[in-house]
């Protein structure tokens, strides 16, 4: 069976997507961003290696879990397309015991080279949900934030809404960095294009991950930037929202 | 039928479906055959009167009063407490729809010396009260208490294992509690009906053959007899008849409260907990309001100053109790809800009010709210009872799905974990004995690790520089042979000499005549022990010793699985050491043929047995706390709280009848986004945790913040409650030591 290089397991996930989820961290990352609250999860060599079997047969014990709150599992990271293969095969185990399956991506390595579009479309077929992280609108700033342009990304959200794949959108509101009210309009205007978004969800810029930066010892880029205002955060909620969610 | 049963069917049984409950003292029969099921949300629910809101103002300026005299507001020293020693106490009269307090004044302890008169005496000292005089030389010279009786039976190993704390809490200087009287049936039946009910019982024991069980069950029915004409005379110094029936919902709890009165004026139990009372007086609310007497409004009144009655129950206590159990906690337990064996929820609009009383009244310890939860409790009930939980932290669950099976539809929670059928089973409280410290006498052949003293027999120690996984487990095992051996006899003496010196004869009144006893052993350090032993099995560790060859520390290389990540490798350690020593505990004779049954719960007795312990093989260091209950130790759990609440279901409850504790404490962000998610996701824990036939839950939601600013700024949080380990307490009068534990345990707090 596949092996997943893994970061962690979080048995009691309650905040990436329905009810009470499994949410497997997997390692390696290809941006860099500048809030990343998981730097940890970025070097591809680090982490621990699990097998689909092994994970299974933990996953199982958490089916009552699921069942009393329509939760499942998330697979998060890191990237986990970049472990597209072990996706695959995890999530045909998973829908034989008829769990709901999760994908929480910044789509960093989406291209339409035939050998991931084949791979990503079986892996598609199993999926229920996908959270799709939009970092910024603007390719120069999405840049300047992450460490990579956009274009792909957004591309990506093409694709699924193309494979009707049912997606949640995220947005990290950062001060300075991706809290801009004409950025937040263009942005509310792409996702307007897309006829399969569930739903948007702002995710408040936060702290807790400062200390990993401290622990690798890296400098840490949003040194001084303070999570953002109640106000701001319902202000890129309305933005956001503005658009008719299906 | 007689014409004397007629009348009084006539008035108080009136519009009452009829059945078995009217020929012989059968309670559940009366509940099912008159409970109205509710399924609505708790929309219907009314805010505090004013008299409710001014009484209890009056209560905490009291409370306030009280922390600031140290501790104690007032102390009697004279008189000896007893059902009718004291005449009547008010709050407020004038205010109160529900009256009666333990002495002749609320806030002010009473003199209980039956179960130990130096405990009482101590007690008092401690906030700076002498008891009289005459009363110390009374229970000194001329009536034994049980404390001196458990004294005079103890062997010199017993003593040597108390001392050295491999058995601790033992009740053999206060009150054992956790016997549940059926206050219910004084209310439903009058005093005069039970009375004659245990005449004919009386009649019933034996077969004139006057063996040691007979003339003991012929004293107490008798004894039995006179508390229940006692509970009469306590009644007319409130002016009420307690002989007849109660006729309303108020008399019906005023019965009620009397007969639990009663029951605390006599007896300073461990645990005096209430039974299962709220779908019971249910009936009668519903009977008021249907005969339009009574509203909504005040059906909640009524149901608010009942529960604070229930918060004002306080004993007199020793430092040295309060360092075991801490913040002042009486267990006044209430188990709410469950399933009837008949498959209806007993759920009503009382399993609502009762919740309701922790917005009205604010969160409190007591009384210690447990909800018996199913997966099949009505939805909206499951998301109130969530919904209370993330807003007071007061509130803890037991798995209704695996007690029914064995206690039926009609039990109720003692103290924190035990189940008993009301009315029909009764347990010998058996404190626990400290399974880590066992551990380490294996290994240093019975030589206490701190008092340098052989306390278990003289057993071969390890000598081995690295511990060897078969020669621990072979050295283990022997040593819980005696360690068993050695408790059991213990708690013999010490139910022995209760029921001589102190026999809860008002609760026992209330009881059949035919009780099932339980032996209710208990066992402290599981995660310790686990860990330990799985650090022996799965890394390698390195032994310590000092200069007389003592094992005092222990290192280990490499890494092990640990308890509390549903690891089967470090879990089923668990599971066969809750078997285990089950089993060990069955092969002993128990007083009066009790059923032997194990509990896994420490209340907060995890911080003195800690402190009691040296250095253990897991690498957690001497002194510091065990992990409550059966909780992983904190910070060892790593894959979330789904993780490690799967892990402690895998505890045979079939192993552990008396319970399994475990607490649970996340912060709101944990548990969602919104107040909506946070309560589905709340309930769902709960019911795939009872799924995975786990036994209890504590359910404590906060920041970890709230906790740190309440260690500094008490005055300010007079209110605030936290569960620990199956019960209950009120923060700020945690000692610093447990608040700095509490603190530290496990939060789960990931996003």
């Amino acid at each position: 069976m596949k092996e997943g290089r893994i970061h962690s397991i979080e048995t009691c996930g309650t905040v990436d997507g329905p009810g009470l989820r499994y949410v497997i961290f997997t390692q390696g990352c290809l941006l860099r961003c500048q809030f990343c609250h998981n730097p940890d999860t970025w070097n591809m060599g680090a982490g621990k290696k699990m097998s689909v079997q092994e994970l299974v047969k933990d996953i199982k014990g958490y089916l009552p879990f699921f069942q009393s709150t329509n939760g499942g599992v998330t697979v998060s990271g890191g990237e986990p397309l970049l472990q597209v293969e072990f996706l695959l095969e995890l999530f045909t185990e998973l829908k034989k015991l008829g769990v709901h399956t999760t994908i929480d991506t910044s789509a960093g390595c989406f291209n339409r080279s035939p050998h991931f579009i084949k791979n990503l479309d079986k892996v598609l077929e199993l999926t229920d949900l996908v959270l799709l992280d939009l970092k910024h609108i603007n390719a120069a700033a999405h840049k300047e934030l992450t460490g990579l342009s956009n274009e792909h990304i957004l591309d990506m959200a093409r694709y699924l809404d193309e494979k009707k794949v049912p997606v949640w959108v995220r947005h990290v509101l950062v001060p300075g960095g991706s809290d801009n009210d004409a950025h937040l309009q263009q942005l509310s205007d792409f996702i307007a294009t897309l006829n399969n978004v569930e739903k948007i969800e702002v995710l408040p810029y936060h702290k807790l991950g400062v200390y990993k930066w401290e622990n690798l010892g890296l400098d840490y880029p949003l040194e001084g930037v303070e999570p953002p205002t109640e106000e701001r955060v319902k202000n890129a909620e309305d933005i956001l929202n503005r658009v008719k969610v299906i | 039928m007689k014409v004397a049963d007629e009348m009084v069917k006539r008035v108080p049984w009136d519009g009452f479906v009829e059945g078995n409950w009217q020929q012989e003292i059968d309670v559940r029969d009366f509940i099912l055959q008159n409970y109205h099921l509710y399924e609505g949300n708790e929309s219907f629910l009314t805010d505090a009167t004013q008299a409710t809101k001014d009484l209890w103002e009056q209560v905490m300026q009291l409370t306030r009063e009280e922390r600031e005299n140290g501790g104690v507001y007032d102390l009697d020293t004279k008189i000896v407490s007893t059902i009718t020693s004291h005449g009547a106490g008010y709050l407020n009269k004038p205010l109160e729809k529900i009256i009666g307090v333990q002495t002749d004044a609320p806030f002010k302890r009473a003199l209980m010396p039956f179960g130990g008169i130096r405990m009482a005496v101590a007690a008092a000292e401690s906030y700076g009260y002498k008891v009289d005089d005459d009363v110390v030389h009374t229970f000194t010279e001329h009536r034994k208490t049980h404390n001196q009786g458990v004294f005079d039976a103890y062997t010199p190993e017993i003593l040597k294992a108390r001392k050295a704390g491999i058995i601790t809490g033992l009740p053999d200087a206060y009150g054992r509690g956790r016997i549940i009287g059926d206050y219910r049936r004084v209310a439903l039946y009058g005093v005069d009906r039970l009375i004659e009910e245990k005449k004919k019982d009386l009649q019933l024991i034996g077969n004139g053959t006057m063996t040691d069980d007979v003339i003991r069950d012929r004293e107490e029915t008798s004894e039995q007899i006179r508390s229940l004409m006692d509970l009469k005379k306590l009644g007319e110094k409130y002016e009420f008849d307690l002989s007849k029936p109660a006729t309303t919902a108020q008399e019906a709890f005023q019965w009620l409260y009397l007969a639990y009165l009663a029951a605390i004026k006599e007896q300073n139990g461990a645990a005096m907990s209430l039974g299962r009372v709220s779908t019971f007086l249910d009936i009668y609310i519903e009977r008021d309001i249907e005969n339009g007497v009574m509203t909504e409004q005040e059906a909640q009144e009524l149901v608010d100053h009942f529960v604070m009655k229930l918060r004002l129950v306080k004993f007199a206590r020793t430092p040295d109790y309060n360092e075991l159990f801490s913040g002042d906690p009486t267990w006044v337990t209430e188990s709410l809800a469950g399933i009837a064996e008949d498959g209806r929820p007993l759920v009503t609009k009382s399993s609502y009010r009762f919740l309701h009383t922790l917005d009205n009244l604010g969160p409190a310890p007591e009384p210690n709210l447990t909800v018996l939860w199913s997966a099949k409790l009505p939805e909206n009930y499951k998301k109130y009872c969530a919904k209370m939980s993330i807003k007071s932290s007061s509130i803890q669950y037991e798995n209704d799905d695996i007690m029914r099976p064995i206690y039926g539809d009609d039990y109720g929670i003692a103290c924190c974990v035990s189940a008993m059928r009301i009315g029909k089973q009764m347990q010998f409280f058996g404190a626990r004995a400290n399974l880590a410290k066992a551990l380490l006498y294996a290994i240093n052949g019975g030589v206490d690790e701190n008092l340098k003293m052989q306390v278990a027999p003289n057993y071969a120690p390890i000598t081995s520089e690295y511990l060897d996984y078969d020669e621990v487990m072979e050295k283990y095992d022997n040593l819980l042979d005696w360690l068993s051996g050695l408790y059991v006899n213990a708690l013999n003496i010490i139910h022995y000499m209760h029921d001589k010196y102190s026999y809860e004869r008002l609760e026992m009144a209330l009881h059949d005549r035919e009780v099932l006893r339980t032996m209710a052993c208990g066992v402290a350090g599981l995660s310790v022990i686990v860990d330990s032993l799985s650090a022996i099995k799965y890394a390698k560790v390195r032994t310590i010793r000092d200069e007389d060859g003592l094992v005092v520390d222990y290192e280990i290389e490499g890494d092990y699985p640990k308890y509390g990540n549903n690891d089967d490798r470090a879990d089923e350690i668990a599971v066969s050491l809750v078997k285990d020593f089950m089993n060990k505990i069955k092969k002993h004779h128990m007083y009066r043929d009790a059923t032997p049954t194990q509990s896994i719960l420490t209340i907060t007795s995890n911080v003195v047995y800690g402190k009691k312990t040296g250095n253990t093989p897991d690498g957690r260091k001497a002194g510091e706390p065990f992990a409550p209950g059966a909780n992983p130790l904190h910070g060892r759990d790593k894959n979330g709280s789904l993780a490690s609440l799967s892990s402690v279901a895998k505890l045979p409850y079939k192993y552990a009848l008396d319970g399994i504790s475990n607490t649970f404490s996340i912060v709101p962000k944990a548990l969602g986004k919104d107040e909506e998610t946070r309560k589905t996701n709340l309930a769902g824990i709960l019911d795939g945790y009872a799924a995975k036939k786990g036994h209890h839950l504590n359910i404590n939601v906060f920041d970890r913040e709230t906790l740190l600013d309440a260690m500094e700024h008490p005055e300010e949080y007079p209110q605030l409650t936290i569960r620990v380990s199956g019960y209950a307490v009120n923060f700020i009068k945690l000692t610093r030591e447990q608040q700095i534990d509490v603190i530290n345990r496990t939060f789960h707090e990931s996003l």
